[in-house]
């Protein structure tokens, strides 16, 4: 009787620790300095935004956006560790904490921000859902895919938007929906469906990477959607949401006062004051965010600005191909607006 | 007390004498019992709990009314009609629905199959029992999405293209097709004369049991076996001709042709359809062949022989003596295989078929409500699993060996 009077009482009191043991989000920033890395959320594969190479070596936009965080935070680009996430898994590894921003061409949407408990940061690509045939249909329009069966990856917003566009134009078709992004296009280029839906950037990623001939394939016209790509923090640590987007802002603010990878040094003695800001050479504005002085020198240094980081990786010298469109900087035309690093 | 010792009672008194004691040993187990289920429940409440709390605290919003809002994506292909405006719990429905068609497929099509490759290992021609034996230790052996994704491949680079001139399959004007749209056929336009053909079917099935019964108790009176298959087949075929015929003899069918983009008409299977099913047959009749074999192996050699003495041919001691017998050592295991038949079919996320997981997957992305998409796929796959074992257990109990 002793003896289950025992039992009993540890099972109660196991109870009680278990019950008084509920997580709260440790601070992020923290957690980086004491492992010494960041931890960033890819793409599996999309060449020009996160893929890595036969080494091993990751590169993209989306990386390089991660190598200038752990550039600025940790003073060195080469310490990230690299989680490669597919569409489905992304949103549930940013949550549960297994990475510390995801920066895997994920599009900003109401729901995504207001329902997943996670944090739109700045936008680094804007995108618009495209769709690609094969050359032979002679298809020059999507409103001419009536009927067609189109290969799409599930857990997108591109799934929708497919839907509300055909739907507004009347025409009828038939998703083929696949898990995996190598599924869906390897069955596309087996001729499974009469058109492949994505983002623009991604079809010109596919086309010149994954086709065996790109030119037997075309990009119609058409773009249905607004697909504003960029980074994702979890919700509830607005110091590291505050890192993340301003990191962002000041690769963009270099680009705008022609500070560059190569002269950043030389750049540090202008008289310019916005370039002294950036630098860190007049006010510290890297206290305010928790960071070294010279947190956007670093970023600069180990990635360059944004517009380089455009051309390296999707720009017209990339094998991508891609105009920078509505990706340049607002005073030259585009959408590219950065808030004052002041 | 007088008259020698008291015998104790071998059983105790019912319920008046029974005391609650501790150290009896009913008390203990009892106890043991409450404290693990009180420990299961501690702990399937705290991990709801703190998932709800943590959830709560990170701002990620929880519960099934989702299911009520308009899905907003198409499903490629569904037993009923789906439309994106349709609620979330639909699209589900839709996923079921996808996921028992190609299980039940599956399951009738490696049951035939494995049934005669089981008997194939066991076959005197040399040639016959290694190739069916090799095709066991093949097709256990390889995982089975990568021969789900083989198949598909192949299947997708294989088929001719849509815009292509087909050329119909098995005899010219078939009106049957193969093409990277699937396998096209022709489906009959439905007019009033054809429910008198379906009223003529079920008559026949009615009249074809009545048969049966009568052949039965025919047999147990005197001895004697009637034909049986051919007869009740001939009843169901002759009943439907003659409604068919008393209907106008309706023909006009659908017959697919080249439309814009893709076949239009009549009825057809995609190449998901085909690849997820058949691959999953395939895959399974290998562990089917396997549970049949051991199970003829399990009845005892002296069952042949005496089946031999009363002069049954070798094709007749295997129906009518082997089989029945080894059915029971078989179904257990043959349960089994269904079930994880049914499991697999989840696979079928990789290869663009819209099963219940693909549904899901879509609909976990736009609502964001991951914790309950999983709760509703799990309970689903928990209920087709039990419903498959009971229907199979009760099978079980129809052919265990009856005592008269």
């Amino acid at each position: 009787m002793n003896r289950l009077k025992g039992i009993g009482l540890t099972a109660i009191a196991a109870g009680i620790w278990l019950c008084s043991a509920s997580a709260h989000a440790g601070k992020t920033l923290d957690g980086i300095k004491q492992r010494g890395q960041v931890i960033c959320g890819v793409n599996t594969g999309l060449a020009g935004f996160g893929a890595a190479d036969s080494q091993g070596n990751w590169a993209g936009l989306d990386v390089d956006i991660c190598r200038a965080i752990a550039a600025s935070v940790l003073g060195d680009a080469s310490k990230v560790k690299w989680v490669p996430l597919n569409a489905q898994q992304r949103f549930t590894a940013l949550q549960s904490g297994e990475i510390d921003i995801l920066s895997r061409n994920t599009t900003f949407t109401l729901t995504r921000d207001a329902s997943l408990g996670l944090n739109a940061t700045a936008v680094t690509y804007y995108d618009g859902q495209g769709f690609m045939v094969p050359k032979k249909l002679k298809v020059k329009s999507v409103k001419q895919l009536n009927n067609a069966a189109v290969c799409v990856q599930s857990g997108t917003t591109t799934e929708k938007n497919l839907n509300d566009y055909f739907r507004a134009n009347k025409l009828k078709y038939k998703p083929v929906v696949f898990e995996g992004f190598e599924a869906s296009f390897k069955a596309f280029f087996a001729g499974r469906c009469q058109a492949y839906t994505t983002d623009a950037s991604g079809l010109a990623s596919i086309r010149n990477k994954e086709a065996q001939n790109p030119d037997d394939f075309v990009i119609l016209p058409e773009i249905i959607s607004k697909e504003p790509l960029g980074p994702m923090v979890r919700r509830g640590d607005d110091e590291w949401f505050a890192i993340a987007k301003w990191v962002i802002y000041a690769l963009l603010e270099a680009e705008e006062y022609g500070v560059t990878q190569a002269n950043v040094d030389q750049m540090k003695t202008s008289d310019n004051p916005s370039v002294q800001r950036i630098l860190g050479t007049a006010e510290d504005s890297g206290k305010l965010l928790g960071l070294e002085k010279d947190w956007a020198y670093r970023a600069i240094k180990a990635t360059g600005n944004y517009g380089e980081i455009f051309e390296r990786n999707v720009g017209p010298k990339s094998p991508l191909k891609l105009p920078r469109g509505l990706n340049n900087l607002w005073n030259k035309g585009g959408l590219m607006y950065a808030p004052p690093v002041r | 007390m007088t008259g020698g010792p008291a015998i104790p009672p071998r059983q105790p008194p019912p319920s008046a004498g029974r005391r609650w004691r501790w150290r009896s040993q009913a008390t203990r187990g009892l106890l043991w019992q409450l404290a693990l289920v009180l420990a299961l429940s501690l702990v399937a409440w705290y991990l709801t709990r703190n998932t709800l709390e943590n959830m709560r605290t990170r701002g990620i919003q929880s519960g099934f009314d989702f299911l009520l809002q308009p899905a907003g994506f198409a499903i490629g292909e569904s037993i009923i009609d789906f439309d994106s405006g349709d609620p979330y719990w639909k699209a589900f429905l839709i996923g079921l629905g996808n996921t028992l068609r190609t299980a039940v497929a599956g399951i009738v099509l490696c049951t035939l199959l494995g049934t005669l490759i089981g008997i194939g290992q066991l076959s005197r021609n040399l040639l016959l029992r290694s190739l069916c034996k090799g095709y066991v230790d093949l097709f256990r052996n390889i995982p089975v999405l990568l021969q789900l994704l083989v198949l598909y491949l192949l299947l997708t680079e294989w088929l001719p293209d849509t815009t292509a001139t087909l050329q119909p399959l098995l005899f010219a004007d078939s009106g049957v097709f193969l093409s990277k749209n699937g396998l096209s056929y022709p489906l009959p336009v439905w007019e009033a004369g054809h429910l008198l053909t379906l009223i003529g079917f079920v008559l026949g099935l009615v009249l074809a049991w009545r048969y049966r019964q009568r052949a039965r108790r025919h047999f147990e009176q005197s001895g004697q076996a009637r034909a049986v298959f051919w007869p009740m087949l001939g009843l169901v075929a002759a009943s439907s001709v003659a409604g068919w015929v008393l209907g106008g003899m309706p023909s006009g069918l659908d017959i697919p042709r080249t439309g814009e983009m893709n076949l239009a008409g009549g009825g057809s299977l995609t190449p998901e359809f085909l690849a997820i099913t058949v691959g999953l047959a395939i895959y399974t009749a290998a562990f089917v062949a396997e549970a049949v074999r051991a199970g003829i192996q399990a009845v005892p050699h002296g069952q042949v022989e005496a089946a031999g003495a009363l002069g049954l041919s070798r094709g007749q001691a295997l129906r009518l003596v082997l089989l029945p017998q080894a059915l029971r050592v078989t179904i257990p295991p043959l349960t089994n295989q269904y079930l994880n038949l049914t499991k697999n079919s989840s696979l079928a996320v990789a290869i663009g078929y819209p099963d219940l997981v693909s549904v899901a997957n879509t609909t976990l992305n736009q609502s964001g409500r991951a914790v309950e998409c999983i709760v509703v796929i799990m309970v689903i796959y928990l209920m087709l699993s039990l419903a498959t074992a009971w229907l199979m257990n009760w099978y079980d109990s129809r052919a265990a060996i009856r005592e008269r």
